[in-house]
């Protein structure tokens, strides 16, 4: 049908060794003018060394990269970027202190004479915004857009730069599904308007509805790379890990106890009379749109902010906790959404990450006992499997997969009661997800009892027991046959 | 960092070689062995030095070799040449030709020429100790004295460490330095002055380290509690306490302190000679040592000065781990006031003046990281003295004291500059 297509991109036979690992070993990858193309394959397959040779940020040990027919070598982000290349990292390269105007004609100022001719370049800006269908104030600092519109502001930046190519890692980690949607439809546009876009995704079905072609990537080589309709989720996943697998949400049956977690009238900021229970051996889900109040709820009871007002009981006892310190001596952890910020000390070792909440039970008079400390360590490693080189190796730099572990870790010695989980899965491969899938059930057969938000409707259908539906900050709903529900019963709870 | 401190130690040994002459008992052994143990011991020997206590050292060292080897004619002269001139000449008479006349190469040429006055002895011979070629800075003394000067800014770099390692800084120590000094001068003036007993000394500096560490935790709670920026806290703080130290001290140093106070700043100890305050800071340094790497406290601080939100949702109580760091860099500024009042045997509210600068320089020079999460108690030891050892080897040769404030400045600059390389270069290998 198109024998010789057009590419806008082509990169061949991408090596990239790195001191001990071979990230990719001949990789390859083709861009064709105004096609949404999606990239995936498990952490470490190579994904992101790939995007980051494309962009400039690393340089390829061997192998060629041809925009428009011409061979090219990037030796800068900044060279890319002239080359008409844009990337959109995990990480926003905004100033959050400067205003939107400037932020996107950063590094390309339009001046006349010395000085920036601030009209023009507000202009500019609106033309820019209006054709991403963005309307917000456009000398707003973008410190105070919400993440969805922060990063058209990076997408218009990539405009306002003539880019040809728009390269996005996991540009849907941090939206909600409405933003997925307007972020897709928006690709769409520029897809017609002749702006290719490659982009990293985990969420599987986002990259089946959304991308025209997909290439897989398995252990630095490209192993497919077809037409969307060619796939179907199944396929897909089989040939991401390389083997296939039985069941993608594994759902173990437990019978519940007591109850043992009960929130009564939960009040702050905009969460309104939140009030449910939890029993013991229960996966309760906790859903609802992006700023609907699910991690809210989660961070009051776990006192990482403080509630104007509410009971939080324990085991049929009332708590008080002002502060995380006051929930982790009650038996609440939570497992926060963001890894990095809220999570790990990323400069600390990973056996110093593991132990922090839990230093005092291996302390005598504040004496660390190094000795029983590796030993619980190591225990919990070979348990969870988590792949480390080092107790000392500094947590930034495991995976992701293996970083939510360590949390999982740290939080398994503690033993709480009740264990929170925000966004459990987020940004973590297919292989990774599965043994955090069973290790949740497992610790709801060991009786613990698990609140779970996630944005993935599909994830808390799979594996919770119930699940609450937030809207506004207040529960709208609540689902209990969770076997015979679907994605659009809890959407029509959550709208 | 300790490679840039031994490579410092090797430049100064080479630049300052030269003659040394030994004085002291040190200078009687080294003389002995040359000239007296071949000698018989019949022959008179007269040792003649100044009054001074170095000079007795060496003469009665000398007699006391002398005798127990048996010499019976061993006469000690000391004095100044009027009255050295004196002895001899009330000497003459007794002495014979074959007396030695011993003393220090300083004193040499004086007895020489009074001698030669004198007919009787005019022809005895003159020996001093053998001098021999060695290093100015390798010489004990001046050992101790570089380690006995830079005590008091390691003794506030352990607090300062802590503080940098939290993500903090602590801009107050100089100021504290001063308050502490004065503070202590001024409660033993209260208590008797001069005559003021030990246990009265001893509360003074208890009741102004405990301000001192008062101020710290105040500090901290603006930090913590109001969110001001420790910058900013702190330097509030420095300019408070410098103004209480004048309003205490009403702008003159307080001199009322008894003899006895200097023991902790001026005392050694009696087998190595080592400075109290030298072993002081030792003992700090293991002390704060164990604390940040084998306690849960320690561990605390690391995980606050790494992620501090992190540290505070896996339960860690963020504030009173600030507070503690705060307060014992206040308590280790005191201390260091302490230590300074006592070796100058004064409390002034001068004491201390941008002291927080050669602390922070230390702390930096030793590897911890001003983004905080990552540092080493000894490693501050070792950038404290690189910063000794740089001032001690330019003043041993004669360098300028402006140009060497350029110098410091260019070595705290290359020494963290090194220190960054050397990351980077790990960081692409592993």
């Amino acid at each position: 049908m198109n024998p010789q297509p057009d590419f806008a991109l082509r990169m061949r036979a991408i090596h990239k060794r790195f001191p001990g690992v071979q990230a990719l070993s001949g990789a390859s990858f083709d861009l064709r003018p105004g096609e949404i193309h999606a990239l995936v394959g498990e952490n470490g397959a190579g994904k992101s060394t790939l995007i980051k040779i494309l962009s400039g940020v690393l340089s390829a040990d061997s192998g060629s990269i041809e925009l428009l027919g011409q061979p090219v070598t990037f030796g800068s982000p900044a060279e890319a970027r002239r080359a008409g290349i844009s990337t959109i990292f995990q990480e926003f390269t905004l100033i959050p202190s400067l205003s939107v105007t400037a932020n996107l004609f950063l590094g390309r100022e339009q001046t006349r004479g010395i000085l920036i001719d601030i009209a023009e370049e507000r202009r500019n800006a609106m033309v820019i915004l209006d054709r991403l269908g963005v309307s917000i104030d456009v000398d707003a600092p973008t410190s105070q857009l919400a993440v969805a519109v922060q990063q058209m502001v990076e997408i218009g930046r990539a405009l306002a730069g003539q880019s040809r190519i728009l390269v996005m890692d996991e540009p849907t980690a941090a939206l909600s599904p409405q933003e997925v949607q307007r972020l897709f439809s928006i690709l769409r546009e520029l897809a017609a308007q002749g702006v290719g876009t490659l982009f990293i995704s985990h969420r599987l079905d986002e990259v089946i509805s959304v991308a025209d072609r997909i290439t897989v990537i398995r252990d630095g080589i490209t192993v497919d790379s077809r037409a969307t309709r060619e796939y179907d989720r199944r396929t897909l996943i089989q040939q991401m890990v390389g083997r296939p697998i039985e069941q993608e949400y594994p759902k173990t049956q437990t019978t519940f106890g007591e109850i043992s977690l009960e929130v009564v009238n939960l009040t702050a900021g905009n969460v309104r009379d939140v009030s449910f229970s939890a029993r013991e051996g229960e996966i309760v889900g906790l859903a609802g749109l992006m700023g609907s109040g699910r991690t809210e709820v989660v961070r009051l009871i776990f006192g990482a902010d403080s509630a104007e007002s509410g009971v939080i009981t324990l085991a049929g006892r009332r708590v008080k906790i002002k502060c995380p310190g006051d929930a982790v001596a009650s038996g609440i952890c939570l497992l926060t959404e963001d890894r990095k910020k809220e999570g790990l000390v990323l400069h600390a070792s990973i056996r110093d990450n593991f132990a922090l909440p839990s230093l005092a039970q291996w302390s005598r008079l504040g004496f660390i006992n190094q000795v029983e400390e590796n030993r619980r360590f190591e225990t919990h490693v070979l348990k969870l499997n988590i792949r480390i080189s080092s107790p000392d190796q500094h947590a930034e730099d495991l995976s992701g997969g293996n970083q939510q572990k360590l949390l999982v870790a740290r939080w398994l010695e503690k033993d709480s009661s009740v264990i929170m989980f925000d966004e459990p899965t987020r940004g973590i491969d297919v292989g990774a997800k599965h043994e955090m899938y069973l290790l949740i059930g497992e610790l709801a057969a060991r009786g613990k009892t698990i609140i779970m938000v996630s944005s993935e409707l599909l994830e808390l259908l799979g594996i919770c027991d119930r699940i609450l539906v937030m809207r506004r900050g207040r529960l709208a709903g609540e689902i209990t046959d969770v076997r015979h529900s679907s994605q659009e019963d809890v959407m029509a709870m959550a709208v | 960092m300790l490679g840039v401190l031994l490579l410092l130690c090797v430049l100064f040994s080479i630049l300052t070689v030269t003659e040394q002459y030994p004085t002291g008992a040190e200078g009687a052994r080294m003389l002995f062995d040359d000239v007296m143990s071949k000698t018989p011991p019949t022959t008179p020997i007269i040792t003649i030095t100044p009054a001074t206590e170095a000079d007795s050292a060496f003469s009665i060292a000398l007699h006391e070799r002398l005798t127990a080897s048996g010499f019976r004619k061993s006469l000690i002269i000391a004095g100044d040449p009027q009255a050295v001139r004196n002895s001899l000449t009330q000497l003459a008479d007794s002495v014979t030709g074959s007396t030695i006349i011993a003393t220090t190469d300083a004193f040499a040429p004086i007895v020489t020429s009074i001698k030669q006055q004198i007919p009787s002895i005019g022809s005895a011979p003159v020996v001093t100790p053998p001098s021999y070629q060695w290093p100015t800075f390798l010489l004990p003394d001046n050992l101790r004295n570089v380690a006995n000067q830079i005590s008091v800014i390691a003794i506030i770099a352990i607090g300062m460490t802590m503080v940098i390692i939290t993500a903090g800084i602590d801009l107050s120590v100089g100021s504290l330095v001063a308050l502490c000094a004065v503070l202590v001068a001024w409660i033993i003036g209260r208590l008797g002055g001069q005559s003021a007993s030990t246990s009265s000394m001893l509360v003074a500096c208890i009741t102004s380290m405990s301000m001192c560490a008062l101020i710290g935790v105040f500090s901290g709670l603006m930090i913590t509690r109001f969110r001001i920026p420790p910058f900013i806290a702190t330097l509030a703080m420095m300019q408070v306490a410098a103004g209480l130290a004048y309003i205490i001290s009403q702008g003159k140093p307080i001199y009322q302190i008894p003899e006895s106070f200097v023991c902790l700043g001026r005392g050694t100890d009696p087998l190595l000679k080592i400075p109290v305050a030298v072993i002081l800071m030792v003992i700090l340094y293991v002390l704060a040592h164990i604390l940040m790497t084998r306690t849960t406290l320690g561990r605390y601080i690391y995980a606050v000065g790494g992620n501090a939100e992190a540290a505070r949702l896996s339960g860690v109580r963020v504030s009173k781990i600030i507070l503690f760091v705060y307060a014992v860099s206040g308590l280790m500024a005191g201390l260091g006031g302490v230590v300074m009042a006592s070796q100058l045997r004064s409390g002034a509210p001068t004491y201390g003046l941008t002291y927080e600068l050669y602390v922070i320089a230390a702390v930096v020079v030793g590897g911890t990281s001003l983004s905080g999460g990552e540092g080493r108690i000894p490693g501050t030891l070792i950038g404290a003295f690189v910063i000794a050892v740089i001032q001690n080897g330019m003043n041993l040769t004669n360098v300028e004291s402006y140009t060497q404030k350029v110098v410091l400045g260019l070595v705290i600059l290359g020494a963290v500059l090194l220190d960054q390389l050397k990351q980077r270069r790990f960081r692409m290998l592993s």
